[in-house]
């Protein structure tokens, strides 16, 4: 499949003559150093990525790092110094002021980390923006601010005025104003980022249910590691301008690029406040040393659907079986676990950390929780990791800096 | 003590220069627009002279109650009217407010225009920003100079010279309001495809409002205190009647012709105030 936007060599420098910026880094100086050497900024440097149809793509990176410079070049708000940006083979970068007028009306919604509400208009006519600048006739436009208003459970609030809304109805008034145009493209600048946790959360989920509907293309910035982690089908880390690295949630956990991604990723508190106890699933069926053999453990493990089972004896975790074992134990006639049973297996304590998890999660799967007494208490499967971690749990504010006001100025 | 090492250059000259040769060369346009500012006065004068005094003394009352919903203010438009009215300065008066009124309102239709493009081009703004703070620093009297032979003695002098002297507040206070818009909002009608003009009227000028008029206000009440100067050119109303106390060393008169300035500024500064502070709010 072709890819729906690809950005080939981005480039943004900030200050005169930015070409020559370009062309510093492309001698290999550093951001630091251009910045010395001739005063320019460096927003992005030779990024290069591409976005998929009806995927949601989150661009991850400290405040400085260029993600929201990257993503008003996408529709040129800023206006990039080199490379090229294809919207279905188009180059945006070539288009004249008219073409590009379209292109932000029709194919790009965008959404702002401080709203960006027109406090002089209602909630309504906030919605209608767009379509009154498309020149859309009032009543046309009327029903379709009321759709997009109701698709973000605001109905009721159209006479409003911003001011007297709180910050998450704030923002569903403003993701309904890019929803209103029906754009294919959403851009979302740091949309969550000013809410505080709860309601962020809140509306994580609902821009998750939005989009099972939508299927928009939705290029996310973000600087919280949760909601990349909740919302990415692919995540972007971006750092002094750069990717530094490019995957899904789970390779980004798992094999970090670099010290800086590793430091990003061991950095979010929740991986140090979540721990083992609080992720662990319950461990369902366990075999019996003394009980079982391969033929029960086999039907336990069916009935579970599992593909190894953890084998305990009086009350202590002594190993794990796995099918393949199992019933090659069956065909030979064996009667007990004694050959088969695996016991060098990882085991954690209930308060290992969940940073802790991740390299020993990499090298097996699952882990088995023991309390003090060697007692199986759960087990931790990558996904529930991933998954415990996205949901934010037993945490708020969890963010990296959650001061980040957004792009730097310039 | 004079400079002898160089020849003395000749700045007023200069000046001196342009403004004969804008009067001997200009004067078609110069008798147009005092013809039509003299008519526009006419006008005003004869309509508001039209009624006798209690009548206007009601309807400005009213009109103050009406924009300000505030008993106190009507009340003392009222009395303040009222005591004018007492004071046998009524005809001045009236013809003080129209020629604050003209020069408002010329003032306002040169200085928003230039306003919004100061706030809009950096180049316009780099332009007329110093001649803004010229403008501003320059002695009041001296615009009187050039209205003389431009306009003759009368009205229409004191026009001019009331316009350039109370249009830089209309100027700078429009470019501040549109430049005061937050950026994000402007980014925000970026992003959804506005035209220049679209994203001028439907969000920069539309917020810009309050100071805006913040800005009228000031020019009315510059205009307010240049007609008064402008007297001395010829300009009639109470700044006349000041000017005839001054010339005739007659105190009271004086004073109550000040008194009666005091009472029009404060009016129209309430009344400016409370269209401000309406606009701020959405409505």
């Amino acid at each position: 499949m072709d890819h729906k936007i690809v950005v080939q060599n981005l480039y943004k420098i900030f200050g005169n003559h930015p070409r020559k910026g370009v062309k510093l880094l492309k001698q290999g100086y550093t951001k630091d150093q251009i910045l010395e050497k001739t005063g320019l900024g460096v927003g992005i440097a030779d990024v290069s990525f591409h976005v998929d149809e009806g995927e949601i793509l989150v661009i991850m990176g400290l405040s400085g790092s260029g993600k929201s410079t990257l993503v008003r070049c996408l529709n040129r708000l800023i206006e990039p110094t080199e490379g090229k940006i294809l919207l279905e083979g188009t180059d945006i970068t070539s288009l004249n002021k008219e073409e590009l007028r379209q292109l932000r009306q029709k194919r790009f919604g965008m959404v702002f980390q401080h709203f960006a509400l027109f406090p002089h208009r209602s909630v309504i006519r906030n919605i209608e923006y767009g379509l009154e600048v498309q020149k859309v006739p009032s009543s046309k436009r009327r029903e379709r601010a009321m759709k997009a208003l109701e698709q973000v459970g605001l109905k009721g609030w159209e006479d409003s005025y911003p001011d007297q809304l709180s910050g998450g109805m704030q923002q569903r008034v403003g993701l309904a104003r890019a929803l209103a145009l029906d754009p294919d493209i959403m851009l979302m600048d740091e949309a969550f980022s000013a809410l505080d946790p709860l309601i962020r959360r809140d509306m994580q989920d609902e821009l998750i249910k939005l989009q099972e509907k939508m299927h928009k293309t939705i290029i996310f910035i973000s600087h919280d590691l949760d909601e990349a982690l909740k919302l990415g089908d692919r995540i972007i880390l971006m750092k002094d301008g750069r990717i530094v690295q490019e995957g899904t949630a789970e390779s980004i956990l798992s094999n970090p690029a670099d010290d800086y991604v590793a430091k990003f990723v061991e950095d979010v508190d929740i991986s140090k406040v979540v721990t083992a106890e609080s992720i662990m699933k319950n461990p369902g069926v366990v075999a019996s040393y003394a009980h079982d053999g391969p033929r029960a453990a086999l039907r336990k493990m069916r009935q579970a659907g599992l593909s190894s089972i953890y084998v305990q004896h009086k009350g202590r975790l002594m190993g794990i079986v796995r099918a393949e074992d199992a019933s090659a134990a069956l065909k030979a006639g064996e009667k007990d676990l004694k050959n088969i049973i695996v016991t060098d297996i990882q085991k954690v304590s209930p308060e290992t950390p969940a940073y802790e998890l991740f390299p020993l999660l990499a090298e097996s799967s699952p882990l088995a929780v023991v309390d003090s007494e060697e007692h199986l208490m759960g087990v931790i499967i990558k996904g529930s990791l991933l998954a415990a971690l996205a949901e934010g749990v037993q945490t708020n504010g969890n963010d990296l800096d959650a001061g980040d006001t957004g792009r730097q100025s310039n | 003590m004079e400079m002898i090492w160089m020849p003395e250059i000749p700045v007023g000259r200069a000046i001196e220069y342009v403004i004969d040769l804008f009067s001997e060369h200009c004067s078609f346009l110069t008798r147009a627009f005092s013809d039509l500012v003299e008519s526009g006065i006419m006008l005003i004068v004869n309509g508001l002279m039209f009624f006798p005094p209690w009548v206007l003394i009601l309807a400005f009352t009213a009109i103050t109650w009406f924009l300000s919903r505030k008993r106190g203010l009507a009340l003392f438009t009222l009395i303040g009217l009222l005591l004018i009215w007492n004071m046998n300065l009524w005809s001045p008066t009236v013809s003080t407010l129209a020629l604050v009124l003209i020069s408002t309102l010329i003032a306002m239709m040169i200085g928003l225009p230039l306003g919004i493009l100061s706030a809009l081009n950096q180049y316009a703004y780099r332009t007329i920003m110093p001649v803004l703070d010229v403008m501003q620093t320059m002695p009041a009297f001296v615009y009187l100079i050039p209205a003389i032979p431009f306009f003759g003695l009368g009205p229409v002098g004191a026009i001019f010279s009331t316009v350039i002297f109370s249009m830089p507040p209309a100027i700078r206070l429009t470019c501040l309001g549109i430049r005061q818009v937050p950026t994000e909002l402007v980014e925000a009608a970026d992003a959804f495809g506005s035209t220049r003009w679209q994203k001028l009227f439907k969000l920069q000028l539309p917020m810009a409002t309050p100071t805006i008029m913040a800005g009228i206000n000031q020019t009315i009440m510059l205009a307010l205190s240049m007609v008064v100067i402008a007297a001395m050119i010829g300009a009639k109303g109470l700044g006349g009647e000041v000017w005839k106390a001054i010339q005739r060393l007659e105190p009271a008169r004086g004073f109550e012709a000040g008194i009666a300035i005091v009472i029009v500024a404060m009016i129209l500064d309430r009344i400016m105030q409370r269209i401000g502070k309406q606009n701020d709010k959405p409505v």
